[in-house]
């Protein structure tokens, strides 16, 4: 069709609602889209089919219970939501957890990261038409929820972090089961690379496609890995150290393009430099309690003393009950860390009393997702699930 | 043909119990899956729990393509007219299951905006446990509901209305 | 050194519409009065602090402070990385603020949260419409006052059957 046809053809302006029950969104995103032919001309995302009150809820649980809620946020890495809410606690307290609980954090965060990497990859593989990176994902996730299951007691809603340490140690024999599961993960890392870096569908899909320049990183306050896809040198965990990242030594990753596929390659290498933090913690940990004194008013005593001595049990329910409970200073805190998704930050408000005043989480899932119609604009329809699942939205974080 | 040949040979059903065979046996579902269950749900569909042992792999992601409805995770009140649009859509015969403790009673979250079961607004005919329940748990919801299909009557159902 | 001199330096400039500057922990907090928070906030991200990490809002109701509503905005220096939170107060009636969102793009969907959950509308925000919550939605349900389980809006639903061929009860096994 020569230029002067294709002028004459009138072509009507299409509106198409995408989701919210829709595979590629993963549950709860809805899109609305105007198209011109494939051509989206505008998209104008409509978010909030999964609010379900956190923050309210925050109000009303105490330090400790609210760690329970922080699972159910970005439920790909529930642990990093769990340290990230411990840490702010923390602050808020002036407590300093001891050195082998915070090596044990940084251990799970990086397995976590890892998980979520995977499955971001794997889904944006799959609502790209490449089923198999996905099963290859999946089967390595299910080998690190083992790993989970056995510190943890579940597979996916953690809470493994308490206000003050940790809910209890490793078990016995825990660092040789990720010894042995760190070289599958290389395979497999090894297995996706191959299947897509050089595969030519994958390129075309990807490549250009959904950029995010730097100063819109900035202006839209991206975060993460798809903020260092754009070439934003701020990784959290080196510049603004928690938990002593400052004593383990890796790579940040920085991308030059900003499109979907460095997005990809950011993570898969993320994901090496994962890998290198997590043999480091591994030699380095220390041993030692994993919790600070129940002294200090903050933490539950031991178990054995509770059932076995009166000032165990007088204290455990002083710690519980409702009309007692820890008591925090009047203040606010807000400790930024980096999620597998961006900056994830907790920003609590104390009144004095044994329930947060205000718990406001910083969600990086929102704020990468605002970007979104501002990047889409001029691509055509197929793109826009190549550029969701780049983004890696989370809906229960998006909307909490 | 003698006697035994034709013994042999044939199987004599009723044509209740072979539909509700050929039923329970290709589940075709529609996953709902809002939040965190819907991760649990991904996990039963990849290697290591493997639904397709069980029949219920073909995912369709229509609801007029697909028999039963697995709602996993929490559903708001901005989603609920959603998920009942979606469940009307879906053609009879179908099924409910609702997933995880958030889907049947609203689990932790007694808020504002989060349902307190989905139950109160549409038919469910299975509840798995569980926060999220765990795949083999998932499985055994399935496994349910293929032995309460198993035991279906046609005269259960009353014919469409003429009017 | 770079905050220390950045802060008395906006304090001059701005010194009838700083309230305090306060330091918990090592987070200084500049409080402010709703009003003028752009041009607080433009003099801030000219001197270095270019990223706005987090705009959201505190009810006062209960605790207490200059005024009922505090927008609270969490902003960062890449270069130095250092952080600073800026709290405009606005007052409980009419509670209105400029919108930041010619400075940062980041702030339209976030002061639409902010709208949407404690009522603080922005002067100046292209598309200030509930983002959360349902549009027929009444009330702010992050206010103190708003209860925690709602005002019956999870319960007004239609009750739905099945459609085609009503199922009259199973058969018991
Ligand atoms: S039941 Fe638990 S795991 Fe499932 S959606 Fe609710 S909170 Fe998440």
């Amino acid at each position: 069709m020569t230029v002067d046809t294709m002028k004459q053809i009138e072509t009507e302006k299409m509106v198409i609602n995408f989701g919210p029950s829709h595979p590629a969104t993963h549950g709860t995103l809805r899109i609305i889209l105007e198209l011109d032919g494939e051509k989206v001309l505008k998209a104008t995302p409509e978010i909030g089919y999964l609010h379900s009150g956190f923050e309210k809820l925050g109000e009303h649980l105490d330090y400790n219970q609210y760690i329970t809620i922080t699972d159910r946020m970005n439920y790909l890495s529930p642990l990093c939501n769990n340290v990230a809410y411990a840490l702010s606690a923390e602050k808020l307290m002036d407590i300093e957890v001891p050195k082998r609980a915070q090596y044990i954090r940084v251990l799970m965060c990086e397995l976590s990261r890892i998980a979520d990497h995977l499955l971001a990859v794997g889904m944006q593989a799959v609502d790209l038409g490449a089923m198999t990176v996905f099963l290859y994902g999946f089967r390595l996730r299910e080998d690190i929820y083992d790993l989970f299951e056995m510190a943890t007691g579940t597979r996916l809603t953690t809470s493994y972090t308490r206000v003050g340490g940790l809910m209890r140690d490793l078990p016995e024999g825990f660092d040789k089961a990720v010894l042995q599961l760190l070289p599958n993960v290389v395979n497999v890392v090894d297995d996706i690379e191959t299947l897509l870096n050089k595969n030519r569908i994958w390129h075309q899909r990807t490549k250009g496609v959904g950029v995010i320049t730097k100063e819109d990183a900035i202006s839209y306050g991206i975060s993460g890995p798809q903020a260092r896809a754009s070439g934003i040198d701020w990784d959290i965990r080196e510049k603004e150290p928690y938990s002593r990242y400052d004593d383990f030594d890796f790579d940040v990753i920085i991308g030059l393009n900003g499109d979907v596929f460095d997005r990809y390659l950011v993570r898969m290498e993320e994901i090496r430099q994962s890998i290198k933090i997590c043999y480091q913690t591994l030699d380095k940990m220390p041993e030692g309690e994993v919790n600070i004194d129940a002294d200090s008013g903050y933490i539950l005593p031991p178990m054995d003393e509770v059932y076995n001595s009166i000032e165990g049990l007088i204290y455990h329910f002083e710690n519980i009950m409702p009309n007692r409970g820890m008591e925090p200073p009047i203040g606010e805190a807000y400790v930024p860390t980096e999620s597998p998704n961006g900056e994830l930050g907790f920003y609590i408000v104390s009144d004095g009393t044994r329930t947060p005043y205000r718990v406001r989480t910083r969600p990086p899932s929102l704020i990468n997702y605002s970007i979104f119609s501002k990047i889409i604009e001029g691509h055509m329809i197929a793109d826009v699930v190549a550029i969701l699942g780049s983004l890696n939205i989370i809906a229960g974080e998006l909307d909490r | 043909m003698d006697r035994r040949e034709i013994k042999s040979n044939f199987l004599t059903t009723t044509v209740e119990s072979a539909v509700n065979w050929a039923r329970k046996n290709s589940l075709w579902p529609m996953p709902f899956g809002t939040a965190c269950c819907g991760v649990e749900l991904m996990a039963v569909l990849a290697a290591r729990s493997d639904i397709a042992r069980f029949g219920a792999e073909a995912i369709r992601f229509s609801p007029r393509q697909s028999d039963l409805l697995i709602v996993a995770g929490r559903i708001t009140i901005k989603m609920m007219p959603v998920l009942q649009r979606i469940y009307q859509q879906m053609p009879e015969p179908k099924w409910v299951i609702s997933m995880g403790a958030c889907a049947s009673s609203g689990g932790v979250f007694d808020t504002y905006s989060v349902i307190q079961g989905i139950d109160q607004f549409i038919p469910v005919d299975i509840y798995i446990p569980g926060c999220p329940p765990r795949p083999e748990g998932i499985l055994d919801g399935l496994i349910k509901l293929q032995k309460l299909i198993e035991k279906e009557k046609f005269s259960d159902y009353s014919l469409p209305n003429s009017s | 050194m770079f905050l220390q001199n950045l802060i008395t330096k906006v304090t001059e400039q701005f010194s009838d519409s700083i309230l305090d500057t306060t330091e918990f922990r090592g987070e200084t907090v500049l409080h402010i009065k709703g009003e003028c928070v752009l041009e607080v906030l433009e003099v801030l991200k000219s001197e270095g602090f270019h990223f706005l990490a987090d705009l959201t809002a505190v009810d006062n109701l209960e605790m207490g402070g200059f005024e009922r509503y505090s927008v609270v905005y969490h902003l960062l220096n890449h270069g130095n990385g250092e952080r600073l939170v800026v709290k405009a107060y606005v007052p409980e009636n009419n509670p209105n603020l400029p919108s930041v969102e010619s400075l940062w793009k980041t702030a339209d969907w976030q002061e639409r949260e902010v709208y949407d959950l404690f009522g603080i509308t922005f002067d100046g925000h292209p598309n200030l419409i509930r983002i959360m919550n349902p549009d027929d939605f009444k009330g702010h349900p992050l206010r103190k006052d708003y209860p925690r389980i709602g005002k019956g809006e999870r319960k007004d639903f239609p009750i739905v059957e099945r459609n085609i061929g009503t199922k009259i009860g199973r058969s018991e096994s």
